[in-house]
């Protein structure tokens, strides 16, 4: 029988009880969110138990909720199970003023260049990470541009006409 | 429809002309005297060699301008070269990423004097569109500019006129320009020597 949402749920729901919580399921792809110290071992328990095998990192990403006091950065993994063709989407929450997650390299080698692209955008530290450093941005850049703290526009230039750009006005 | 050959060379007085006209001079029996700056000058303009550095859709407006339709080569440049040291005219064309920034400053440090660059289209003139913070808001913040050629991208016919515009300025140089003050100072304020 085919692997569904429902299996994974109860067999999650068995190993870790109420610890996971805000199980949904948009679009049909099975959500759910573990604390942040328990990271590692919600993967490493999907990763090898037998008929769930999710050994794929699809994606690691992060998102930034300003409004979320205490629990501002979520670290979204996005898995797939090669063997049962199921993808699902685990998430975890930090706060933004101690960014800590462990990191997931030791599991998933992936992980590292993903890591390293989330450190860069959003500042999320991950705990043991092997060369935690600037990937894509110019490595003087002293700031995490996709945090929601910025204005979206370069801010050096000011000889921009703003009509130009859809925010009304004109050159200051 | 393509332009046949003989639109590409000049007539005057009803003479064909496929040579470059000569500096104004004094001719006699046997010998030619001019200014050293004209002759230079005159060489140097229709033999230019350009350096494309094309990030982005400008670069593929730049290969229709190299091809056979619009025929950069008309005006001496179809060398174009691949390394900065034997090269005149750095073209920059394409979003330039400032983490690109140092890399086309080497480019540029990279060229010997005499050095020419001509920034295409809106995103190496200012940035153009991508009013963010990951790309450099224009070339002329890291090197020197000479000529800037407008559009999203430019037509051919845009580049080949800024290429000409390029010319008319290697045309008129003084052979003493790049060890001027004022030169120096130009490439003090870019933190260049």
């Amino acid at each position: 029988m085919a692997l569904t949402n429902d299996i994974v749920k109860t067999k999650l729901i068995e190993k870790f009880g109420d610890q996971l919580s805000n199980f949904e399921e948009p679009y049909g792809m099975l959500n759910f969110e573990a604390p942040k110290e328990i990271n590692l071992k919600v993967l490493q328990f999907l990763f090898d138990e037998p008929g769930l095998q999710f050994q794929f990192l699809a994606d690691l990403c992060a998102v930034h909720y300003p409004d979320n006091a205490g629990r501002e950065l979520a670290v979204v993994y996005h898995l797939h199970s090669l063997r049962e063709n199921l993808r699902i989407r685990f998430k975890v929450f930090t706060s933004i003023q101690q960014p800590d997650i462990f990191t997931a390299t030791r599991l998933f080698s992936s992980a590292n260049w993903m890591e390293r692209e989330t450190f860069d955008f959003f500042g999320v530290n991950f705990l043991g990470h092997p060369n935690l450093k600037r990937i894509l941005n110019v490595d003087e850049m002293d700031y995490f541009p996709m945090r929601k703290e910025f204005p979206l526009e370069e801010q050096s230039r000011i000889d921009k006409d703003d009509e130009m750009f859809g925010r009304g006005g004109s050159i200051k | 429809m393509a332009l046949t050959v003989q639109y590409n060379v000049k007539y005057e007085g009803g003479k064909i002309i496929t040579v470059a006209q000569g500096p104004e001079g004094v001719s006699g029996d046997g010998f030619f005297t001019t200014k050293l700056s004209d002759v230079v000058g005159l060489a140097r303009k229709n033999s230019i060699w350009p350096l494309p550095f094309a990030t982005s859709c400008c670069g593929i407006e730049f290969m229709a301008t190299m091809g056979s339709h619009y025929d950069l080569a008309r005006f001496g440049a179809e060398r174009v070269g691949f390394s900065p040291r034997q090269c005149d005219l750095l073209m920059v064309m394409g979003t330039i990423a400032k983490k690109m920034g140092p890399v086309l400053r080497q480019v540029y440090l990279q060229m010997a004097e005499p050095r020419w660059v001509l920034a295409m289209g809106a995103c190496a003139s200012s940035g153009g569109i991508f009013d963010t913070y990951s790309v450099l808001q224009g070339i002329d913040q890291i090197i020197p500019v000479d000529v800037y050629i407008p559009g999203c991208p430019p037509r051919p016919e845009a580049v080949l006129d800024g290429f000409m515009k390029i010319q008319e300025l290697v045309e008129s140089e003084s052979v003493r320009r790049r060890s001027s003050p004022q030169y120096k100072a130009l490439l003090d304020s870019y933190g260049i020597q």
